[in-house]
């Protein structure tokens, strides 16, 4: 048996309650937000690393990275022959169509293109939404180092590689009798 | 010359209170509103937790342009936000605050301050029929349905009061009361706070200006500075119901020092009450016109009258 009027006495009391307690407004302009890990805010390039080769530019949804560029012909060293690389001309995303699926950055070979957690780069004007590869490149130094690898997990393949071959340059001194122990 | 003075003085003062604690009622109302739904309110105007916020709004207000609509009866519609806060600031006029301490000390204080509130309906009515607007006439009626049936339950609970101090004076009713009236006139003061926030139309009782069914009822087609009057008398309003409460129901100035603080307690009263209107509001949904109705005439309605009896028999008795 319910008294008469409990739930509003209950309503009452929440209202109260919640008074009582801080309140969960962000005061973003004032405060900045903290973002989770891995936030999703604005696309850096790498530039150096970038070998044209469009893969982002075709898994693209939205078709929102523009990519120019040309061969240049390096001469030949002595008794090479020429070889050929390519330049990167323009690197430019549409932020106004990207919807920051992140596909470019999974696809891309060569660890050009990364997250940063920047979000604040709104404009008045639409076309100002298109970043240039020299403002992408700006955005490299708010790209936070990646998370540290989990303690009990296994060890990351290129440092065992590159640990087995620093023990086989070093090898050499050793007896050549046992290379199997050498090995281990 | 003395008592030309004097009545300036009064009158000044009345002005002064009618103007500023409307603005703190809203100020209270934004910022225990906000915290109340976890949010913040108004952080910004003024530099200290948007202090000045009402202060900018009224500004913001005066620059509006005053629209009249075309097929609007100009002159009533003009006439109205006057008609709609004018009564309140003549019924502050009749409220002690202190012994001894009353703009106008009135033998029928109480028949007076409740004849001019109820013209204060009035001032909906005429907006909402001078708008030339269905909403606005929509909101109107709902407004005279809505007050008609809640005047009856609110004048019989303050009659209750006036047959337990045998006087219609508001000073006396409350040079007349006692600590042990709380309980005793407690249905009277319920039935006289939950009337009075349906005359104010104030939310759970707002049918009357429903924004998400008929925009602001008899209000719509009001800008700027006129519009800006009538939120100003609903907050008039809640001062004045919420004093008028205090002063019957809740002995004014008595308390602790009430020789000296007396003003103090009248007014920590009001603000107190004032506070819970905020409340009231927060917590609970908007009525229906069917529940509005049940509520007065099945709830309010016998209360007060069982009130009456009660009030009548211990007077006799005693």
């Amino acid at each position: 048996m319910r008294l008469p009027g409990a739930g509003l006495a209950k309503g009452l009391a929440v209202t109260m309650r919640t008074m009582t307690k801080r309140s969960v407004t962000d005061q973003y302009p004032d405060v900045k937000p903290e973002l989770p890990p891995r936030s999703r805010g604005v696309i850096a390039l790498l530039e150096e690393n970038c070998t044209v080769c469009m893969l982002c530019a075709r898994e693209c949804p939205d078709w929102c990275i523009y990519i120019d560029s040309h061969k240049e012909t390096i001469p030949a060293p002595e008794g090479g022959r020429e070889r050929q690389r390519n330049v990167l001309d323009r690197f430019a995303i549409d932020f106004s169509l990207c919807m920051y699926c992140g596909i470019c950055i999974e696809a891309c070979p060569f660890d050009a293109l990364f997250w940063s957690p920047e979000f604040e780069y709104a404009e008045f004007d639409i076309r100002n939404m298109t970043h240039e590869k020299e403002r992408l490149g700006q955005w490299m130094s708010t790209v936070p180092p990646p998370p540290a690898v989990d303690g009990r997990a296994e060890r990351p393949k290129e440092l065992d590689a590159a640990r087995k071959a620093m023990e086989k340059a070093a090898a050499p001194a050793a007896p050549p009798a046992a290379p199997v122990e050498a090995a281990e | 010359m003395t008592t030309v003075l004097e009545v300036a003085l009064r009158i000044v003062l009345v002005l002064g209170v009618f103007l500023v604690l409307p603005l703190l009622v809203g100020q209270t109302e934004h910022k225990a509103m906000a915290h109340m739904q976890s949010r913040l309110g108004p952080m910004y105007a003024g530099g200290f937790h948007g202090w000045a916020q009402l202060i900018a709004d009224g500004v913001k207000f005066a620059q509006k342009e005053d629209i009249v609509p075309a097929g609007a009866d100009r002159a009533v519609f003009k006439l109205a936000p006057a008609v709609a806060l004018l009564p309140y600031l003549i019924v502050l006029v009749a409220i002690p605050v202190g012994p001894g301490l009353v703009a106008q000390d009135l033998d029928a204080g109480l028949f007076f301050v409740l004849a001019v509130m109820a013209v204060g309906v009035l001032g909906a009515l005429m907006a909402g029929w001078a708008s030339a607007n269905k909403f606005s006439l929509l909101g109107g009626l709902r407004s005279a349905a809505q007050l008609m049936s809640y005047e009856l339950p609110f004048l019989l609970a303050a009659a209750s009061v006036a047959m337990a101090a045998g006087t219609l004076s508001l000073p006396a009713i409350v040079g007349a009361w006692q600590p042990w009236w709380l309980i005793w006139q407690l249905p009277g003061a319920v039935v006289f706070f939950v009337a009075g926030l349906a005359e104010l139309q104030r939310p759970p009782f707002d049918m009357p200006v429903a924004d998400s069914e008929i925009i602001f009822g008899a209000f719509t087609e009001y800008t700027g500075l006129r519009f800006a009057l009538f939120l100003l008398a609903e907050y008039a309003g809640i001062v004045v119901l919420c004093a008028l409460t205090t002063v019957l129901f809740l002995g004014g100035w008595h308390g602790p020092f009430a020789d000296q603080l007396g003003w103090l307690w009248t007014l920590l009263k009001t603000m107190v009450l004032a506070f819970v209107v905020i409340w009231l509001r927060v917590s609970y949904p908007r009525l229906r016109a069917d529940q509005l109705q049940r509520l007065a005439w099945q709830g309010l309605v016998p209360v007060a009258l069982a009130q009456l009896a009660l009030t009548g028999v211990v007077v006799v008795v005693t």
